[in-house]
């Protein structure tokens, strides 16, 4: 969430070593290796030799494509909803705005398998909603792609909303205020002033949502299922191959690994650095 | 290839020993000195590494022993059958180990850890579970191929999914679930809240979903029939009260439980 503002401190000059204190170089030290060690382990027992048979099984890259795609349309269904979400939060006073803020919030502490099951109850064939989409319009959302894409967009969005609000609320209103005293409508203000303003800050939650609809396992398998090219996205396929071929799902693990320090490296390089 | 599943099942042992030495130290200090009042001179703890299926009867079973053998305390390690396995390979101090399949206790077998070879003390068949009532009407494996009918599998990776698989190439069946589900409460919850019409599942699942589910028996199931076989372990450390174990298990007032469960006779 605040990746965007903090890219240019890492301008400023260190002095490495000299003046870091061994009480806080320790710790920091360790927290590095313990989230590096788990990433180093991958790659090491990574089956090398067998990897680009591993990798050029159909399967793979069906699970892939469809990963990438549920990703990105969650992560564009996010923003459609999500940034006028932020805006509500951030700019505007009404009641119970408190309690609004902490339930969009909530899915982000929820277990995922919890938002699935709770997803089942809404959109399911039988759930609160779902039986009218069944009913009137003959739609069922479970075990379908685009279930998969409601249960990642339900855990990624709120990375957005919070991202996007924070970044609204660090930004400075007198602009957009200027704008419509101008004559500007609010909707005008808030499309011409204040989304160029807040630019990096969807970018840096936009990022963040996808990274998270990428690695979606416990709300898609509960709510969509698991089915090979229409529900069986890269998480899900790593955690079935794991039971019988552990070589296969360090393989997957391996593709998934790299798609996201690719992705993120490269969306930092483009719009972080120009925040 | 073969060496990363070693490694994570040795590091599973090793939290299993940690654990069930935790437990029986705890244990064993306040049921030793307890009067044995029946004279056969069972005592302290039994400690009884079991799959999850059997988790309600042997529970059942484990009181029941409590009472017959004053001074006893039976200690239960319910989990997937491989995971257990891979714990008692690695010296995990257990007294009986009862598996789902005899595929999982080969694992302890081949490393010569039981004593005496394992006997098959009941079996489980799938059957097909549909929602309550019903309403398709469901009667026969064909029946699941009906176009409309949502029905889910287990994935092939875990033993209901391969059961399944063996069933429906029994019967020659070709199906297209929309689902395979990671384990089999999974593919029971789908038919639970009728987001699917019908699972291929364990009797014994069936049977403890109440009147959640419907049961329907298929002929088919004969050709995928679990044994769950039970053995005495080898480094037992209380080895007459694992043979009163194992004995109350095979007994007629165990295999009474065990079917109220749904399991049936070996």
């Amino acid at each position: 969430m605040t990746t965007g503002r903090e890219a240019p401190r890492k301008a400023r000059p260190r002095a490495p070593g000299r003046g870091v204190p061994l009480a806080l170089l320790a710790p920091a030290l360790l927290g590095l290796a313990f989230l590096l060690v788990p990433l180093l382990a991958l790659l090491l027992r990574a089956p090398w030799r067998d990897l680009p048979e591993q990798l050029t099984s159909p399967e793979v890259w069906e699970a892939l494509r469809l990963s990438l795609l549920c990703a990105t349309t969650a992560t564009a269904l996010s923003l459609v909803v999500g940034v006028p979400l932020a805006w509500l939060l951030a700019r505007t006073d009404f009641p119970g705005r408190g309690l609004v803020r902490a339930l969009v919030t909530l899915p982000l502490v929820l277990p995922p398998v919890v938002g699935g099951v709770a997803l089942l109850l809404a959109l399911g064939r039988n759930g609160v909603v779902g039986q009218w989409l069944d009913a009137w319009f003959g739609i069922t959302l479970p075990f379908t792609t685009t279930g998969v894409v409601l249960a990642e967009t339900f855990v990624a969005m709120p990375f957005l909303v919070i991202s996007v609000e924070g970044t609204l609320r660090a930004a400075d209103p007198r602009y957009e205020e200027a704008a419509t005293t101008l004559g500007a409508s609010r909707f005008t203000a808030f499309r011409r002033v204040t989304l160029p303003l807040i630019a990096p800050g969807i970018a840096a939650g936009a990022v963040l949502a996808w990274a998270r609809a990428l690695g979606e396992f416990g709300a898609t398998i509960t709510f969509a299922g698991n089915f090979p090219g229409r529900t069986q996205t890269m998480p899900l396929a790593v955690y079935l191959a794991l039971q019988n071929d552990p070589a296969a799902a360090i393989a997957l693990s391996l593709v998934l690994l790299a798609v996201s320090i690719a992705v993120l490296a490269g969306l930092r390089d483009r719009w972080m650095r120009t925040a | 290839m073969t060496r990363s599943p070693h490694r994570t099942r040795r590091t599973a042992g090793v939290g299993a020993v940690a654990a069930v030495l935790a437990l029986s130290a705890c244990s064993t200090s306040g049921s030793e000195p307890s009067p044995d009042s029946t004279g056969d001179g069972l005592t302290g703890t039994v400690t009884v590494f079991a799959a999850a299926s059997l988790k309600e009867s042997f529970t059942t079973l484990g009181e029941r022993f409590e009472k017959e053998h004053p001074g006893t305390e039976v200690t239960f390690n319910f989990g997937g059958s491989d995971g257990l396995a891979a714990g008692i390979d690695s010296g995990a101090p257990a007294d009986v180990f009862a598996a789902a399949s005899a595929k999982t206790m080969k694992l302890v077998t081949d490393e010569g850890l039981t004593a005496g070879s394992p006997s098959t003390f009941v079996r489980n068949r799938l059957e097909i579970a549909t929602v309550p009532g019903n309403p398709h009407a469901i009667d026969s494996l064909d029946d699941l191929t009906a176009s409309g009918l949502k029905v889910v599998l287990c994935d092939e990776t875990v033993p209901c999914g391969a059961a399944a698989r063996t069933a429906l190439t029994a019967g020659g069946v070709e199906l297209e679930p929309v689902s395979y589900e990671q384990d089999v409460k999974s593919a029971l919850t789908k038919v639970r809240l009728k987001e699917a019409d019908a699972a291929l599942v364990y009797r014994t699942d069936v049977r403890a979903a109440g009147d959640k589910v419907e049961g329907v028996e298929f002929p088919e199931s004969a050709e995928a029939v679990n044994d769950y076989p039970i053995a005495r372990l080898e480094n037992a450390p209380n080895p007459s009260a694992a043979k009163a174990f194992v004995a109350l298990v095979k007994s007629a007032e165990g295999q009474k439980v065990l079917g109220e469960a749904g399991f049936l006779k070996p």
